[in-house]
C-alpha cells in the first residue's frame, strides 16, 4: 500500500473530499497503482497501459480531461504534467452517482460540476466557449471509428448542431447577429432536458478491478 | 364523445343490422367447424339451412348467396367499423387523451355483440384455439418485438427481466392460490373448482397488456426507466403467461386421468425454463438467418418485407412445432433482425414493413376486442358474485404486492432506484387486455365445466382495468407528478449523449470495472467486427450515409414534384408564406436525416424514450421539433425574401413558380454550399443592375445553387475574391435567359437527381452537370449556353474548394454564425 494508505486520517480526508467510501478508495488506489506502475503519479503515457481504452474514439479527450487543471479544482488552467492519487480521485468523483440524501442545492451543485467537466471536454482552448471549430472536432472524433464516414458528414452534423444550439440558446436571432459559440450557460440550457443525474455516473462497485493492464 | 363517431357507427350498424335482418338464418359454418375439430366455440352448425339452399336446383337469374361470403364479409365489416370508429375517435382531438383506444374497440365490440344478440344471429367463429394462436396472436407479438426500443431495453434489461418474469409468476400463483382459498368456502358454491383450475385462471388473468398505459406515459413523457419497465413487461408478459397457461392445461389434462406426482411438478418447472429459453434462442437464430437473407435482396427489393414477415412467422411456427414458446421466439427474432434488416432493405421496404406490421397487429387486436364485445353480450355467462369480486380484488392486491416486493429487492441493486411513485404507477398500469380474454375464451369446455364463470370474471377484470384504470391513469400520473424526461430530440442531445457513452465506457476502463457499459462496448466491437460483416450487405456505397442521402433526395424530389403541381395550380399564396410552408413540409425529413445519420454513424443505435402506440405509427411531421431546429433557417429565408423584395419580384409570375419548384429543400450541404449561395444572393442584390440577372435566377437555382439553400449559414468573413468572380459570371450568364424555357427547367427540377455535394461533391457534381447539359442541349438549340454552364461548374468546383479550405484558416474564432 502506498504512503497515502498507511495513515487512515489521510484516507478519511480523501473520502470526505471526494465522497467515496473507504472501500472504494482502496479499490481505486489499487487501480491507480496498476495504471501508474507503482509510482506516485500518473503521466499521460500511463494510460497506454489500459488496452480497452485504445478503441475509445474520444480516448484523447478522456485522457486529456485527467490532466486538465480546470477539472482538478486548481485555480490555474492549462495542462498538468502528472497527477497524483488525489487528483485521480477528484476526476473520478465527477462520475459518482447522485446520492439520494442530497438536498436540492447540493444536487444542483453536483450537477453543475458534472456539466462543467463535460463542458471542459468540449472547450479545449479554455475560452469559456465551445466554438464551432471545437464542436466540429469533437464530432469528428466521435465519428472517427466509423470507417465509412467522410469528414464532411461529421462537419455538417456539427454545423447543424451548432445552428440548433444557437436557436435554442439565443432564440430568434437578428439577421446580423452573430453566434460565437456555446457558453457554459448555454450549455446548461441545452442539458436542461437531459437528466444528467441518471446518465453521467459509473458504478464504483466494491469489488476487485478485473480489467488488467500491461 | 364526438358526434362523428356516432355518425359512423350508426351508419355501419344500420348496414350490419340490415344485413343481419335480411339473412337471419344465414349462419352456416359447417366446413369450418369440421376443419377445426377441436374447436371449442359454442357454435352448432345449422344443417337445415344448408340443405335448403342445396334443394333449390333451378337456375335463377338473380340469386343471393350470403352464406358463401359471410365469414370474410363480417370480419371485413368489423374491421371497417372499427377503423371508421377510430377515425371518429381521433377527429375529436381531446378524446384520445381522455381514454385509451381499446375502450373504443371494446365499445364497438359490445355494439356489434348487441346487434348479433338482438337479431339472433350467430357470430362467425373467428376465435378458436387454432385461429387465435396461429393467426391472431403472431402479428401482435411481432409488432411489439419489432418496435421495441432496443437500447433502453437492454440498458434496463436485468430489471425488466426480473420484474416481468417474476412478476408474472408471482401474480399467477398468488391469484390462483388465493382464489383457491376462496373456493374452499362452501357458502360461495365454488367448491368444485379445484386447485389446478384456479392456478390456470390465475395465469391467464395475470397477462397484462399495458399498451393503454404506454400511450398515457408517452403523452406525459414519464422517465425512461419507468416507461421501459412497462414496455418490457408488455413484451415479455404474454410469452410467460402463455407458457404457464399451456403447462397448466397439460397438468389439468393429466389430472383427469392420473395423479400428478412431485416429479411432474418439477418437470413442469423445468419445462417452463426450457420452453422460455428455447424460444428465445430459436428466435435469435431465425433473426440472424433472416437478416442474412436480406443481404442478397438488392435486386428484388419487393420481397424484402415478405422475407421479414415470413421468417418471423416461420420462427413462431417452428418453435410451436417443437413445443417451445413461439411468442418468445418471435419476439427475439424481431429484436435480433431489426437492426440488420433495417440497414439492408431499401427505404420503401422499410416503410412497408413498418406499416404492414402495424396494420396486421391492429387488425388482430381489433378482431379480438370486437369478439370480446360480442361475447360480452350473450347468454354464455355465469355470474358468481364471490368469484368475480374476489378475482378483481386479488388482481389488484397481488399486482400491488408483487410490484412492491420485487422492486424492493431490485432497487437494492440499482443505482437509481424506482421511487414509491414510480412503483405505484407500475402497479396501477396493470391493465388486462386481449390476451387474457382470448386465453379465457379458449379454455376447453370439457376440462373446465365452469368456463363461463371464468370468462365472466375475466371480462369484468378487463372492463374494470381498461375503463376505470385506463381512464384514470393519465390524471394519476399528472397528480403524482412522476419524474419526467423532456426529450428534445435534437442533434445536440444526440451528440452529448453519445459523447457521454464513450466517456463512461472510458472511465470504466480506467477504473477497471466491468459493468454494462463495458459489456455494451464489447458487444459493439464484436458486432462491427463479425456480425455486421456477415449480415449486412457489402456492396453498399462507400458510405451508408451517402445512400441514405440519396434515398432521401429521391423521396424529396418526388414529393416536391407532387406538391409543386398542386401549388402551381393555386399560386396565389404570397411568396413568403409559400416558402415557409414549404419549410414546414420538408423540414422534419431534414431533422430525420440528421438523426439517422447520427444514429448510423455513431454506431450506437439509440432511440430515446420511444413513442409506442399499438395502433399507429408516430407521425413523421412533428412540428415542434421542426420549428425548434429550423428557426434559423427560416430566418435566413425571410431575410433573403426581404432582399428579393427590393427587386422587381412580382413581375414574372411564372418564373416565381418555377423557381420554387426547383428548390430542393432539406438537403444536406456543408457550410460552403451556403457560403456560396450567400455570396451569390448578396451579389445579385448589390448590383441589382438589370432585370436580366433576376430573370436568370431560376436557372441558376435550378441547376447548381438549388441544392445550396441550406440551414447552415456559416459565412467566412472574407469572401471578396469570390464575389468578384461571381459578378463576372453573372454578367456572362445574363444574356441567354429567355422566357419560355421555364418549362424545361421545371422538368429539370422534377427529375430526382442527387444533389449532395455535401458528401459526394465531385461525383455528383459531374453527374449533375452532365444531366443538366443534356437537358439543356436536348431542348434548346442554343449551344452557347452549354459551355457557360460548364464554366459555372468550374467556378463552383474551384470556389467550393476554396471556401472549404479557407474556413479553418480564416477563422479559427471568427467563424461566425450569421443569419443572412
Amino acid at each position: 500500500m502506498g504512503s497515502a494508505h498507511s495513515v487512515p486520517e489521510e484516507i478519511q480526508e480523501l473520502a470526505d473530499k471526494t465522497g467515496f467510501t473507504l472501500e472504494q478508495i482502496e479499490h481505486l488506489h489499487r487501480r491507480f497503482k496498476q495504471i501508474s506502475g507503482d509510482q506516485q503519479t500518473i503521466r499521460k503515457e500511463s494510460f497506454d497501459r489500459i488496452p480497452d481504452l485504445e478503441f475509445n474514439p474520444i480516448r484523447s479527450k478522456i485522457v486529456h480531461a485527467f490532466f486538465d487543471k480546470r477539472n482538478l479544482r486548481q485555480a490555474s488552467d492549462g495542462l498538468a504534467e502528472e497527477i497524483n492519487f488525489e487528483d485521480f480521485l477528484t476526476i473520478m468523483s465527477y462520475f459518482r452517482p447522485m446520492e439520494m440524501n442530497m438536498d436540492e442545492e447540493q444536487l444542483d451543485h453536483f450537477r453543475k460540476e458534472k456539466l462543467k467537466f463535460l463542458f471542459h471536454m468540449y472547450d479545449s482552448d479554455n475560452d469559456g466557449k465551445i466554438t464551432l471549430q471545437e464542436y466540429r472536432k469533437v464530432v469528428e472524433e466521435l465519428l472517427s471509428r466509423n470507417p465509412h464516414l467522410e469528414k464532411e458528414s461529421a462537419r455538417s452534423i456539427a454545423d447543424g448542431a451548432m445552428m440548433e444550439a444557437a436557436s435554442i440558446c439565443v432564440g430568434q436571432m437578428e439577421p446580423d447577429q452573430v453566434y460565437e459559440g456555446i457558453t457554459f450557460e448555454d450549455f446548461l440550457k441545452m442539458w436542461q432536458g437531459i437528466d444528467i443525474d441518471t446518465k453521467m455516473h459509473v458504478r464504483f462497485l466494491n469489488m476487485e478491478p478485473i480489467a488488467h493492464c500491461h | 364523445m364526438g358526434s362523428q363517431i356516432f355518425r359512423h357507427v350508426n351508419f355501419l350498424n344500420w348496414l350490419l343490422l340490415l344485413l343481419s335482418l335480411e339473412y337471419p338464418f344465414a349462419a352456416t359454418y359447417f366446413e369450418l367447424s369440421t376443419l377445426n375439430s377441436n374447436s371449442t366455440t359454442q357454435y352448432k352448425p345449422d344443417h337445415h339451412d344448408a340443405e335448403g339452399s342445396v334443394q333449390d336446383e333451378r337456375l335463377n337469374v338473380f340469386t343471393v348467396d350470403y352464406n358463401y361470403v359471410q365469414i370474410p364479409c363480417e370480419v371485413t365489416l368489423w374491421i371497417l367499423l372499427a377503423s371508421l370508429a377510430k377515425i371518429g375517435f381521433h377527429l375529436y382531438h381531446r378524446l384520445p387523451s381522455l381514454m385509451p383506444e381499446c375502450c373504443l374497440l371494446i365499445f364497438i365490440g359490445a355494439l356489434v355483440g348487441a346487434i348479433i344478440f338482438g337479431t339472433d344471429h350467430k357470430s362467425p367463429p373467428v376465435m378458436t384455439t387454432n385461429i387465435y394462436f396461429l393467426y391472431l396472436l403472431p402479428p401482435i407479438v411481432l409488432e411489439e418485438g419489432y418496435f421495441m426500443p432496443t437500447r433502453p431495453f437492454f440498458e434496463n434489461f436485468v430489471s425488466i427481466l426480473w420484474w416481468s418474469v417474476l412478476g408474472s409468476l408471482l401474480n399467477a400463483f398468488g391469484i390462483g392460490l388465493s382464489l383457491y382459498g376462496i373456493c374452499q368456502i362452501e357458502a360461495f358454491g365454488l367448491t368444485d373448482v379445484n386447485l389446478l383450475q384456479n392456478l390456470l385462471f390465475g395465469s391467464l388473468i395475470s397477462a397484462v397488456d399495458p399498451v393503454a398505459a404506454l400511450a398515457v406515459f408517452e403523452e406525459a413523457s414519464v422517465n425512461e426507466q419507468l416507461y421501459m419497465m412497462i414496455f418490457g413487461e408488455s413484451l415479455l408478459n404474454d410469452g410467460i403467461t402463455v407458457v404457464l397457461y399451456n403447462i397448466f392445461i397439460a397438468f389439468t389434462q393429466m389430472h383427469r386421468y392420473e395423479e400428478i406426482e412431485p416429479v411432474d411438478v418439477l418437470a413442469g418447472f423445468a419445462r417452463f425454463f426450457v420452453v422460455g429459453l428455447g424460444g428465445v434462442l430459436f428466435g435469435i437464430m431465425f433473426g440472424f438467418v433472416s437478416a442474412f437473407m436480406t443481404r442478397f435482396t438488392q435486386n428484388i427489393s419487393a420481397i424484402e418485407p415478405l422475407l421479414v414477415f415470413m421468417f418471423s412467422y416461420l420462427s413462431y411456427l417452428s418453435a410451436e412445432t417443437l413445443y417451445i414458446s413461439g411468442i418468445l421466439a418471435m419476439t427475439a427474432c424481431a429484436v435480433t433482425m431489426k437492426k440488420y434488416v433495417e440497414e439492408n432493405v431499401s427505404q420503401n421496404s422499410y416503410t412497408t414493413i413498418k406499416y404492414f406490421m402495424k396494420m396486421l397487429s391492429s387488425v388482430s387486436e381489433t378482431l379480438i376486442f370486437v369478439f370480446m364485445g360480442v361475447s360480452t353480450v350473450g347468454r354464455n355467462h355465469e355470474w358468481n358474485w364471490a368469484f368475480v369480486s374476489f378475482t378483481l380484488l386479488f388482481c389488484l392486491i397481488w399486482r400491488v404486492l408483487s410490484v412492491f416486493a420485487l422492486f424492493y429487492i431490485s432497487n437494492k441493486f440499482r443505482t437509481y432506484p424506482f421511487t414509491i411513485k414510480d412503483q405505484l404507477i407500475i402497479a396501477y398500469s396493470g391493465l388486462r387486455g386481449a390476451s387474457s380474454f382470448s386465453l379465457a375464451f379458449l379454455l376447453p369446455m370439457y376440462l373446465f365445466p365452469r368456463k363461463h364463470m371464468f370468462i365472466t370474471a375475466t371480462l369484468v377484470v378487463i372492463y374494470f382495468t381498461v375503463f376505470i384504470q385506463g381512464i384514470t391513469i393519465g390524471p394519476l400520473v399528472k397528480y403524482l407528478d412522476v419524474k419526467k424526461t423532456n426529450k428534445k430530440e435534437c442533434i445536440n442531445e444526440e451528440i452529448h449523449v453519445r459523447m457521454m457513452d464513450h466517456l463512461k465506457a472510458g472511465i470504466e476502463d480506467i477504473c477497471g470495472h466491468w459493468s454494462h457499459y463495458q459489456l455494451r462496448d464489447k458487444f459493439k466491437k464484436f458486432d462491427t467486427k463479425y456480425l455486421k460483416k456477415i449480415l449486412i450487405r457489402e456492396n453498399k456505397p462507400k458510405s451508408s450515409i451517402v445512400s441514405l442521402y440519396k434515398k432521401l433526395e429521391i423521396k424529396q424530389a418526388i414529393e416536391m414534384a407532387e406538391s409543386g403541381m398542386i401549388s402551381s395550380a393555386a399560386s396565389t399564396a404570397s411568396l413568403q408564406s409559400y416558402r415557409n410552408q414549404r419549410m414546414h413540409r420538408l423540414s422534419p425529413e431534414e431533422v430525420e436525416s440528421m438523426r439517422d445519420m447520427l444514429a448510423n454513424s455513431l454506431y450506437q443505435v439509440r432511440q430515446r424514450t420511444p413513442s409506442y402506440n399499438r395502433h399507429n405509427l408516430p407521425t413523421e411531421t412533428s412540428e415542434k421539433e421542426a420549428t425548434e431546429i429550423l428557426i434559423c433557417r427560416q430566418n435566413s429565408l425571410r431575410q433573403s425574401v426581404r432582399k428579393g423584395n427590393s427587386l422587381p419580384w412580382g413581375k414574372p409570375a411564372r418564373t416565381k413558380n418555377v423557381r420554387f419548384l426547383s428548390l430542393p429543400y432539406g438537403t444536406h450541404q456543408p457550410a460552403r454550399g451556403k457560403a456560396r449561395h450567400d455570396a451569390s444572393t448578396g451579389d445579385y442584390c448589390n448590383d441589382s443592375d438589370s432585370m436580366v440577372s433576376i430573370m436568370f435566377r431560376p436557372q441558376l437555382r435550378a441547376g447548381s445553387l438549388a441544392g445550396n439553400r441550406r440551414q447552415q449559414e456559416i459565412v467566412p468573413m472574407e469572401q471578396l475574391d469570390r464575389r468578384e468572380k461571381l459578378s463576372d459570371f453573372a454578367g456572362q450568364r445574363g444574356t441567354p435567359s429567355k422566357p419560355g424555357h421555364t418549362a424545361r427547367i421545371r422538368r429539370l427540377a422534377l427529375m430526382p437527381k442527387p444533389q449532395f455535394d455535401a458528401v459526394f461533391e465531385e461525383e455528383i457534381q459531374g453527374y449533375e452537370s452532365e444531366e443538366e447539359e443534356e437537358a439543356v442541349a436536348a431542348s434548346r438549340p442554343s449551344v452557347k449556353w452549354a459551355p457557360e454552364k460548364k464554366n459555372h461548374r468550374k467556378w463552383k468546383n474551384l470556389n467550393g474548394k476554396d471556401v472549404v479550405y479557407k474556413i479553418p484558416a480564416v477563422s479559427e474564432k471568427h467563424l461566425l454564425f450569421k443569419n443572412v
